[in-house]
C-alpha cells in the first residue's frame, strides 16, 4: 500500500480539483487507505469508462444520418472478435479490482486491529489500543473509557497515534458512527455488539456524526473528535475525573430518555459493567440480561418460554388489535407537544418522538401555530 | 356518546386529525381540494363520467391500461418531485442559526415520502405501464393474458397512490425513510399512523404489482405470434420478461416483510423489535432482497427501451442480440446475489462483504457488454437525431458515470466512507434519473405516436430533454462532492456554513429539472394542440423494426387483424424489406374481452380496508373485507366476459386504413 500513496497525487489531482473533501484527506491512517482505495477503483474502471464515453460522442457524430460519406452496414450485427473484447475487457477489469476488494476488504475490515499506525510505521508490540465503549442514545452519543473510568457525552477525545477499539451498541434505534477523518462508519444496534478499530495520526479537531437516520433529533446528533497527544490525552483525563458527576444506572437511565442538542457532560466515574448491561438489555432495573437468560437455557433446556410468548411489559406498546377503544389514543396531524418539549421513560410514548419545534412566521389575522 | 363509542366508531381519528395547524399542508390542501373539486364539475358538466367509466376504467384494453399507468405516474411524479424542491430548499436554506422552514416532524416525512413515491407510484407505474402497452403489440397478440387481471392490478396500484396521498391531509406519512427500517418503523419509536399509511399503500400496491408480473409473464411466454421463438423476441419484451421474473419472486418477499412489520404493530408479534427476541437486522436483509431486485426491476425495461431506440434510430439491426439476452439473464440472477451490500457497514465478517462486493461488481460486467452493444449498434450506423435517441446518447454518457460510482459503492472499505453519504444519493439518482427516467423519457416519445397517432412536439422535447440533462447534472454533481466531504444523507439542518454554495447550486439544478418537467408537459399540450400537423397515417413514423410498428396509430381494439406469422428478430423491417402486402380482404369476427367494473370496485374495497386499518377502525375493516369477498366471489359468477367483434366492424376498420395508407401514396 505505501507504493500506493506515492502515486495517489495523480490520480487525485483531476478528481478533486481542490476541494476540501475531509474523506479524501483523512487524518486517520484506515481512512488514508480506504480514500487511497477510492482512487486505485475509480482509475481502474475509468480505464474502461473514458473510452467508452469517448467512443460514444465519436460514433454518435461520425455516424450522424446526415453525413454520407460515413459507411453504412445496416445488417451489421454480429462480430465474435468484438464480442470477446466486450465481455472480456470489463471482466479484465472487475478481476483486478476483485482481488483489489478481496485483499482492502481483509485488510481494512473494522473488526481487525490494525496492524500499522502509518505507513511503515507498525503499531509498537508493547501498545495497548485505548478502548472506548460507544453507545448511540437517542439522540447523543456516549462514549464510555473503561480504562480510565470516565464517560462522555458528545465529546470524544483519543491521543493522536494510539490504536483505538471502539466497541458499539445502541440503546434504541440504529445509528451509524462515522468520524470521516478517522475512518469508515459503522452501526450501532441494540441488543447487539459491533467493532471498530481505528487510529488519528494528526492532532486537531475533527467532527463526528451519527450517518444513520435515527428520528427527529438526528440532525443534531454531532460530537466533536479532539484528537490530542499523550500528555494532553491525560491532563483531559484528569479534568474529566474531577468533573463530580458519576454515571451510574439511574443517572444512564435519565440519560437514556431522548434529547436533542445535548451539551457535552462530563463523568468522572461510570459503574462497571454499564455498557455489558446496555448490550444484553437489562439496564432497567429487573430486566434479565441476554447472556443469563441464555446461559439458563443451555444449562436447563426449556426452562425458559419462548422469549415471545409473553405479555407485553409495563411500558411496551400493545399491538393495536389488542387495544381497547380507549387506548386507540388518537393521531393528530401534528403531533408536536405544546409547551416544552419532554422526554419520557415509556418509549411508545409520543412526546419522545417529536422534540424539534420550530416557530414559523405566523400568517396574518391567525394565531401562531404549534409546530411539531 | 362516550369516549369508548367515538373510540369504536371512529378509530384512532380525530378532528386533530386533520392538518389545521399547518400552513404549508393547509394551504396544499386548500389548492388540491379545489383543483379536485373543479375537476369533479369540469368532468360532470361536460357529461364525461359514462364515458370514463365505460372507456377508461373498467376497460380491459392492455393500451387504455397501459395509458391509465402513465397518467397515475405523471401524476405522482408532480407530487414527488415536489417533495424534492422542498428538501432542497431547505437544505439550501437550513445552516447555522437559520432553522429552515420545515421542522423535523415534516421534513422527515417529506424525504420518506418523496423516496416511497418515486419508486413505488412514479417509476414502477411508468414502467409497467410501457410494458403493459407495448409487449402485446411486439408479440402480436390481442391482449394481456389475463385482461381483466390488468384492469384489476392497476386499480390496485392507484388505490396504493391514494392511500399515500391521502397521508398528506389525514394524519401524516411515515418519518422512517423510504425502507422503514426496524426498529425505528416499530410501534416503540412509530407509534403513529405514518408507517400504518406505508404499509398499507405498499401492500396494496404490491398486489398490483405481483399480479401485474404474473399477467405480463404468461402473456409473453404463452401469447407470442407464431414464429416469435424466445430468440425472436424482441429485447424490449426479453427485458420486459426477465423484469416480471424479478417481480414475481421479488415482490413476495416485500409483502412478507411488510406483513411480519404489520404482525408487530398490530397483534404484538416481535419480528423485528429490540427485545421479546426480535430481530431489526432481519427486516433490513429482508426488505434489500426485495429491494436489489427491485432497482433492476426499474433499469432492465429501460435497458429494453434503448435497445429498440438505438437499433431504430441507428436504421441497424441490434449489434450482439445474443449476448445482450444473456446479459439480461445474468443481470436477473446475479440481482438476487448481491443485497447486502446495502449494509457493509452492518458488521458482516471481512469474507461476506468480499462476496457481495465482488457479486455486485460482476453485474457490471454484463451491463457494460450492454453499454458496449448499444455503441456497436450506432457503428456504421445512419444515426437520426429524434428525441427517443438523444434520450438514449444522454443515458449512455450519464449512466457510466452512475455505473462507475456503483461500483465504487462495492467496494466494502470504500463504502465504509461513503455508505449512508450524499455520494450515495448522488451515485442512485445518477443510475435512476440517468437510467430508467430518461429512458422512460425515450420510450414516451418513441411511443407515443403509436398511442395517439401523432409525434410528439420537437421543439418543446428538446428544452425538457436539455433542462433534465442539465439539471440532473448541476443538481448532482454538488452532492457527490458534498459525500466526498463527509456529509451524510437526510439532515435537516448543517452547522458547517462553507457547505451552503453546494446545496444552493443543487438547489438551482433542481429548479432547472423543475422547467424541464415543466417543458414536457408544455411539450404535451402543444403537441396535442398542433396533432393535425404532427399526425402520423403509418402507423411507422419511425421506420421502426417490430411488430407494433406493423398496425395502425392508434392500433385498433383488437390490435392485429390477423395474427403475423413471424420470420425474423426484426419482425416489421422484415415484412418491409420482403415487400408482405397487408392483407384487404377475409377478415373474420374476433373474439375479445369484455370491460368490467369489478376492478376498480374491489381495489376501492381494498383502500377502504387499508384506511380503517390504519385509523383502527376495525368494524370499517371487517366489513370492507367482507364486502370484498362478496365482489370477488360475485364476479366469479360474471359469465358475461366476452364479446365478438364482428368481420364486417373489422373490414370497416382495416379498409379506412387501407384508404389512409392509399392516399399518403
Amino acid at each position: 500500500m505505501s507504493r500506493l500513496s506515492r502515486i495517489t497525487p495523480f490520480v487525485a489531482l483531476p478528481l478533486l480539483g481542490g476541494c476540501n473533501t475531509v474523506v479524501m484527506n483523512p487524518a486517520g491512517d484506515v481512512a488514508r487507505q480506504q480514500a487511497d482505495l477510492i482512487l486505485w477503483s475509480t482509475g481502474l474502471m475509468l480505464l474502461i469508462i473514458v473510452p467508452v464515453m469517448i467512443l460514444t460522442v465519436l460514433f454518435a457524430w461520425r455516424y450522424r444520418a446526415s453525413n454520407k460519406d460515413a459507411e453504412y452496414l445496416p445488417d451489421w450485427d454480429h462480430s465474435t472478435g468484438l464480442e470477446l473484447i466486450i465481455w472480456s475487457a470489463p471482466l479484465l477489469i472487475i478481476i483486478a479490482l476483485g482481488a483489489l476488494t478481496w485483499v482492502a476488504t481483509h485488510t481494512l475490515d473494522p473488526y481487525r486491529p490494525i496492524s500499522r499506525l502509518a505507513p511503515g510505521k507498525a503499531v509498537p508490540a508493547n501498545q495497548r489500543p485505548l478502548e472506548v465503549q460507544v453507545v448511540s442514545l437517542d439522540w447523543k452519543w456516549l462514549f464510555i473509557y473503561p480504562e480510565q473510568g470516565i464517560a462522555t457525552v458528545n465529546e470524544l477525545v483519543v491521543p493522536a497515534n494510539r490504536q483505538v477499539r471502539f466497541r458499539l451498541t445502541s440503546s434504541s434505534v440504529m445509528n451509524t458512527f462515522y468520524v470521516p477523518a478517522m475512518a469508515g462508519m459503522i452501526y450501532t444496534m441494540a441488543g447487539m455488539e459491533t467493532k471498530l478499530h481505528a487510529v488519528l495520526n494528526r492532532t486537531g479537531q475533527f467532527g463526528g456524526m451519527s450517518a444513520n437516520y435515527s428520528g427527529a433529533g438526528f440532525s443534531y446528533m454531532n460530537f466533536t473528535t479532539h484528537s490530542v497527544d499523550q500528555a494532553g490525552f491525560d491532563r483531559w483525563v484528569d479534568g474529566v475525573r474531577g468533573s463530580g458527576l458519576q454515571l451510574r444506572r439511574d443517572e444512564y437511565l435519565k440519560l437514556e430518555k431522548p434529547s436533542e442538542k445535548v451539551p457535552v457532560i462530563r463523568f468522572s466515574a461510570v459503574e462497571s459493567g454499564l455498557f455489558d448491561r446496555i448490550v444484553q438489555l437489562c439496564a432497567h432495573p429487573g430486566e434479565t440480561c441476554m447472556g443469563a437468560t441464555m446461559a439458563h437455557d443451555g444449562h436447563q433446556p426449556g426452562s425458559h418460554p419462548p422469549v415471545n410468548d409473553r405479555a407485553p411489559r409495563a411500558g411496551e406498546p400493545k399491538g393495536a388489535l389488542l387495544k381497547d377503544p380507549g387506548e386507540k389514543g388518537s393521531s393528530p396531524h401534528v403531533t408536536a407537544p405544546h409547551g416544552q418539549p419532554h422526554g419520557n421513560r415509556e418509549p411508545g410514548n409520543d412526546s419522545n418522538r417529536n422534540m424539534t419545534r420550530l416557530e414559523l412566521p405566523a400568517l396574518p389575522g391567525t394565531a401562531r401555530a404549534a409546530q411539531g | 356518546m362516550s369516549d369508548t363509542l367515538i373510540k369504536t366508531i371512529f378509530g384512532r381519528l380525530t378532528l386533530e386529525s386533520f392538518p389545521i395547524h399547518e400552513p404549508i399542508v393547509l394551504a396544499t390542501f386548500v389548492v388540491v381540494a379545489l383543483g379536485g373539486v373543479a375537476l369533479l364539475l369540469a368532468l360532470t358538466y361536460f357529461k364525461l363520467w359514462g364515458y370514463l367509466w365505460k372507456e377508461w376504467f373498467t376497460s380491459v384494453d392492455h393500451k387504455k391500461i397501459g395509458i391509465m399507468y402513465m397518467v397515475l405516474g405523471l401524476v405522482m411524479l408532480l407530487r414527488g418531485f415536489a417533495d424534492a424542491i422542498m428538501m432542497r430548499l431547505q437544505q439550501a436554506m437550513a445552516f447555522g442559526a437559520n432553522e429552515g422552514y420545515l421542522n423535523a416532524h415534516h421534513f422527515d416525512q417529506i424525504f420518506t415520502a418523496h423516496g416511497v413515491i418515486m419508486i413505488f407510484f412514479v417509476a414502477m407505474p411508468f414502467v409497467t405501464g410501457l410494458m403493459n402497452y407495448v409487449v402485446p403489440l411486439q408479440i402480436g397478440a390481442r391482449d394481456v393474458s389475463f385482461p381483466f387481471l390488468n384492469n384489476f392490478s392497476f386499480w390496485m396500484t392507484a388505490a396504493g397512490a391514494v392511500i399515500v396521498m391521502a397521508s398528506l391531509f389525514v394524519g401524516e406519512f411515515a418519518r422512517t425513510g423510504w425502507l422503514a427500517m426496524a426498529p425505528l418503523s416499530g410501534l416503540d419509536y412509530s407509534p403513529d399512523v405514518g408507517v400504518d399509511y406505508y404499509i398499507w399503500a405498499l401492500q396494496v400496491a404490491g398486489v398490483g404489482t405481483l399480479l401485474s408480473g404474473v399477467n405480463l409473464l404468461a402473456t409473453i411466454v404463452k401469447m407470442r405470434a407464431p414464429g416469435m421463438t424466445m430468440m425472436k423476441m424482441p429485447v424490449f419484451t426479453w427485458s420486459a420478461l426477465v423484469t416480471n421474473v424479478l417481480i414475481v419472486a421479488a415482490f413476495p418477499v416485500l409483502t412478507a416483510v411488510l406483513a411480519m412489520l404489520s404482525l408487530d404493530r398490530y397483534v404484538g408479534t416481535n419480528f423485528f423489535t429490540n427485545t421479546g427476541g426480535g430481530n431489526p437486522m432481519m427486516y433490513v436483509n429482508m426488505i434489500w432482497i426485495w429491494g436489489h431486485p427491485e432497482v433492476y426491476i426499474l433499469i432492465l425495461p429501460a435497458f429494453g427501451i434503448f435497445s429498440e431506440v438505438v437499433s431504430t434510430f441507428s436504421g441497424k439491426r441490434l449489434f450482439g442480440y445474443t449476448s445482450m439476452i444473456y446479459a439480461l439473464i445474468v443481470i436477473c440472477i446475479l440481482a438476487y446475489l448481491v443485497w447486502l451490500h446495502h449494509f457493509f457497514t452492518m458488521g458482516s465478517g471481512a469474507s461476506v462483504n468480499s462476496f457481495f462486493g465482488i457479486t455486485t461488481m460482476i453485474i457490471s460486467i454484463p451491463t457494460g457488454a450492454k453499454i458496449f452493444n448499444w455503441l456497436f449498434t450506432m457503428y456504421k450506423g445512419r444515426i437520426r437525431f429524434e428525441l427517443p435517441m438523444m434520450w438514449s446518447i444522454a443515458f449512455m454518457l450519464t449512466f457510466v458515470i452512475g455505473g462507475m460510482t456503483g461500483v465504487l459503492l462495492a467496494v466494502p472499505p470504500a463504502d465504509f466512507v461513503l455508505h449512508n453519504s450524499l455520494f450515495l444519493i448522488a451515485h442512485f439518482h445518477n443510475v435512476i434519473i440517468g437510467g430508467v427516467l430518461f429512458g422512460l423519457f425515450a420510450g414516451i416519445n418513441y411511443w407515443w405516436p403509436k398511442a395517439f397517432g401523432f409525434k410528439l412536439d420537437k421543439k418543446w422535447g428538446l428544452v425538457s430533454f436539455w433542462c433534465w440533462v442539465v439539471g440532473f447534472w448541476v443538481a448532482f454533481t454538488p452532492l457527490y462532492i458534498l459525500g466526498l466531504m463527509g456529509v451524510t444523507r437526510r439532515l435537516r439542518h448543517f452547522d458547517d456554513p462553507s457547505l451552503q454554495i453546494w446545496f444552493i447550486i443543487a438547489g438551482i439544478g433542481a429548479a432547472i429539472i423543475a422547467v424541464g418537467i415543466a417543458a414536457f408537459l408544455i411539450q404535451i399540450f402543444v403537441s396535442v394542440r398542433n396533432r393535425e400537423q404532427l399526425r402520423d397515417f403509418t402507423g411507422d413514423p419511425w421506420d421502426g423494426r417490430s411488430l407494433e410498428w406493423a398496425t395502425s396509430s392508434p392500433p385498433p381494439e383488437y390490435n392485429f387483424a390477423f395474427t403475423p406469422v413471424i420470420h425474423d428478430l426484426d419482425a416489421w423491417y422484415d415484412m418491409k424489406s420482403r415487400e408482405a402486402a397487408r392483407p384487404t380482404t377475409g377478415f373474420r369476427d374476433i373474439h375479445m374481452p369484455k370491460s368490467t367494473g369489478a376492478g376498480v370496485i374491489l381495489a376501492g374495497l381494498s383502500a377502504v380496508i387499508a384506511m380503517a386499518m390504519i385509523w383502527y377502525i376495525w368494524w370499517l375493516a371487517i366489513l370492507g373485507f367482507v364486502g370484498l369477498l362478496v365482489v370477488a366471489i360475485g364476479h366469479t359468477f360474471n359469465y358475461d366476459r366476452d364479446f365478438h367483434i364482428p368481420a364486417e366492424e373489422v373490414t370497416r376498420v382495416e379498409n379506412l386504413r387501407t384508404q389512409a395508407l392509399a392516399a399518403r401514396g
